[in-house]
């Protein structure tokens, strides 16, 4: 594979596996993540993405399989890499009773810099997340938005090549998540061009976020079962979800399910959404337009929408239940 | 009109200084499949937790099935089921043995209601599982069991996918979809912005506060003030300075990669590309969104 040789990669793990007991959490994970990408691992509980994360920043030792950070195995150079990432755990804890500048300056100190480079580097950070402001204020004072652009200033304060945030918006006001990804993207975008730029892995379960990683990885019982960018990702689906209106509900439902062209019919509220075999959308459409006011029902309103990320996990794990090669040729979208 | 199911009116819930629900008033009627959309800490579960009896008000009053939620809260108990965000399964105990344990605390011995119950979440089959060896989807639906077994009018859920897999998410809906179907009236708190797409009607929880409440369709075009827009242009940060002063141009986010803006109304694609040049940026793609559900909780935010 010729991206192993890529130097632009800068976090790479191969065959990674952690067991825990009969459980394989981390059942034979690659990932291969490069300077200015946004790689979202999206999966629910118990998926194996903390335990992924955890691999990765060496706190775990896998049970086969390797980590390298900018070049350095975690197995023997866990120092060395370790230097190079910075990580904000699902569960960031912070001094309340220190005031915004000690929790920083206590993560700066506590990844070796200096009295002289300390203050520069946390008011630059501070600066940089829109905190310096607060400089003085207890965190215990804070705003969770703001709590959490402390962690993601401490994440940073080391400059690190590569940063792990394990679902650092799960449950967050989508106005601080918001502001969260802009930082995230202003990150990567100003240090594209100084120091070779910057990595980010992102576990989250809201698939509506993982539209916004450059690369996702669906995870599932601690393997990725597909990867690509979400557009790739939604490609596999293009023009095959329709959305459905009309009157009664129910006996759209009927009618929709009994097509040999539906895939699959989910209610939304007053809303049918259909997953259309391949190519034969339009074929499908008339067929409904014509059966619905024939039962005596009414169709209101037929329309392709726009594939989301869910729509491709779903068909993806009924897909895995029916013929898991399929499955596999999804895997290493490049 | 019909009776409402529930009825709030004012509800009101501090903790010390904080105020956890900030005078909420809602209506449920029957049959309706009602979500409390908002992020952890926004008031979602201790509202609940009032709608039920377990906390008293510190202002407003709450009716549930007719009874007030306080003060006559057994009733209200008694009549409806309640799955809360923690639910406690026995690990050890086997499903069959879990459901008739809690059938037991409602009352509740006759073994063919039990059974009607494992059916109806689509568990029939698995009666002698251990608890322990369940997935997550299964485990929601050994508690979804748990909260039917006494057949409630009325369910409250307190956000019972948190954790599951989009596909057994689906599922789950299904379930609830056909318990309304048969008259159940169903109030479900979510996080997830896109979940609440589900629902008939949505509350938009913010800070203790009720900011709206209202069929998916109706929060969209009510809050969003426009079109909604996917733009691929560079530079991106440029774009993001440069298009909040556009005339026409009402709002501008970074979604990932590209840029999701909110035009006025009746504009094109050309039309929209043309303005993005205007200001200087290179444009690679403008295609046509959907308004979200998160959209709407951004406009209504930020006021």
């Amino acid at each position: 594979m010729e991206v192993l040789v890529n130097d632009s990669i800068l976090i790479q793990a191969t065959n990674l596996e952690k067991h825990f007991g009969e459980v394989r959490a981390v059942d034979g994970i690659e990932l291969h993540v490069k300077a200015g990408e946004i790689y979202g691992l999206v999966g629910s509980d118990g998926a194996g993405k903390t335990t992924t994360m955890r691999l990765l920043v060496g706190a775990f030792r896998p049970d086969a399989g390797q980590v390298s950070v900018c070049g350095y195995d975690m197995s023997h150079q866990v120092e060395d890499g370790r230097a190079q990432l910075g990580y904000l755990s699902q569960r960031f804890s912070l001094y309340e009773d220190l005031t915004v500048l000690e929790n920083i300056r206590f993560f700066a100190e506590a990844r070796g810099l200096s009295a002289r480079e300390w203050y520069p580097r946390c008011m630059e950070i501070l600066a940089f997340v829109g905190l310096d402001a607060f400089k003085d204020r207890l965190s215990g004072q804070l705003s969770g938005g703001m709590k959490q652009k402390l962690g993601l200033a401490s994440a940073l304060v080391s400059r690190p090549r590569v940063l792990l945030l394990d679902e650092p918006t799960t449950g967050v006001d989508p106005v601080t998540r918001q502001d969260f990804w802009q930082l995230l993207i202003q990150l990567i975008n100003t240090t594209g061009q100084q120091n070779g730029g910057v990595a980010v892995i992102l576990s989250t379960p809201y698939m509506d976020e993982a539209a916004r990683c450059s690369r996702v990885g669906f995870m599932r019982a601690g393997q990725i079962i597909a990867e690509g960018t979400p557009a790739q990702l939604r490609d596999t689906l293009a023009d095959r979800i329709v959305e459905l209106r009309g009157q009664p509900v129910g006996l759209l439902r009927r009618i929709a399910a009994q097509d040999a062209d539906v895939e699959d019919v989910q209610a939304f509220g007053d809303r049918l959404h259909l997953r259309i075999r391949e190519g034969r959308t339009a074929v499908a459409v008339r067929h409904l337009q014509k059966r619905v006011p024939a039962a005596g029902g009414e169709l209101t309103a037929v329309r392709p929408i726009q594939t989301t990320l869910e729509d491709v996990f779903i068909a993806l794990l009924e897909n895995k239940e029916t013929d898991s090669e399929g499955m596999q040729s999804m895997n290493g979208v490049p | 009109m019909t009776e409402p199911v529930v009825l709030v009116e004012g509800l009101t819930r501090k903790f010390g200084d904080f105020i956890a629900v900030d005078h909420v008033s809602f209506e449920v009627y029957p049959g309706e499949v009602v979500g409390y959309l908002g992020p952890n800490g926004s008031g979602k579960t201790t509202t609940i937790r009032m709608l039920l009896g377990l906390l008293e008000p510190s202002d407003g009053k709450a009716s549930v099935l007719g009874y007030d939620a306080f003060s006559q809260s057994e009733e209200v108990r008694a009549r409806s089921g309640y799955m809360s965000q923690k639910f406690a399964l026995y690990d050890d105990l086997t499903v069959w043995e879990n459901l008739s344990f809690y059938g037991g605390v409602y009352g509740i011995t006759e073994r063919a209601r039990i059974t009607e119950t494992l059916e109806l979440v689509g568990l029939k089959g698995h009666d002698r599982e251990l608890t322990r060896n369940l997935s997550a989807g299964w485990r929601q639906r050994l508690a979804l069991a748990i909260a039917l077994v006494h057949r409630p009018r009325l369910l409250f859920l307190d956000e019972p996918t948190s954790g599951v897999d989009p596909a057994a998410r689906r599922v789950f809906w299904d379930l609830i979809y056909e318990l309304a179907g048969q008259g159940v009236t169903v109030f479900v708190t979510t996080h997830y912005m896109d979940e609440a797409e589900y629902c008939e009607r949505v509350g938009i929880m913010r800070a203790g506060k009720l900011l709206a409440i209202d069929t998916p369709e109706a929060l969209k075009a009510g809050t969003i003030p426009g079109a909604v827009w996917e733009v691929y242009a560079s530079p991106l940060q440029m774009a993001l300075d440069n298009c909040a002063d556009c005339k026409g141009i009402l709002r501008v986010g970074l979604s990932g990669d590209h840029l999701r803006l909110i035009t006025e109304q009746g504009l094109n694609a050309r039309q929209v590309e043309r303005k993005l040049k205007d200001i200087g940026l290179t444009v690679q793609a403008v295609q046509k969104g959907e308004p979200t559900l998160e959209d709407v909780f951004l406009s209504l935010a930020r006021g």
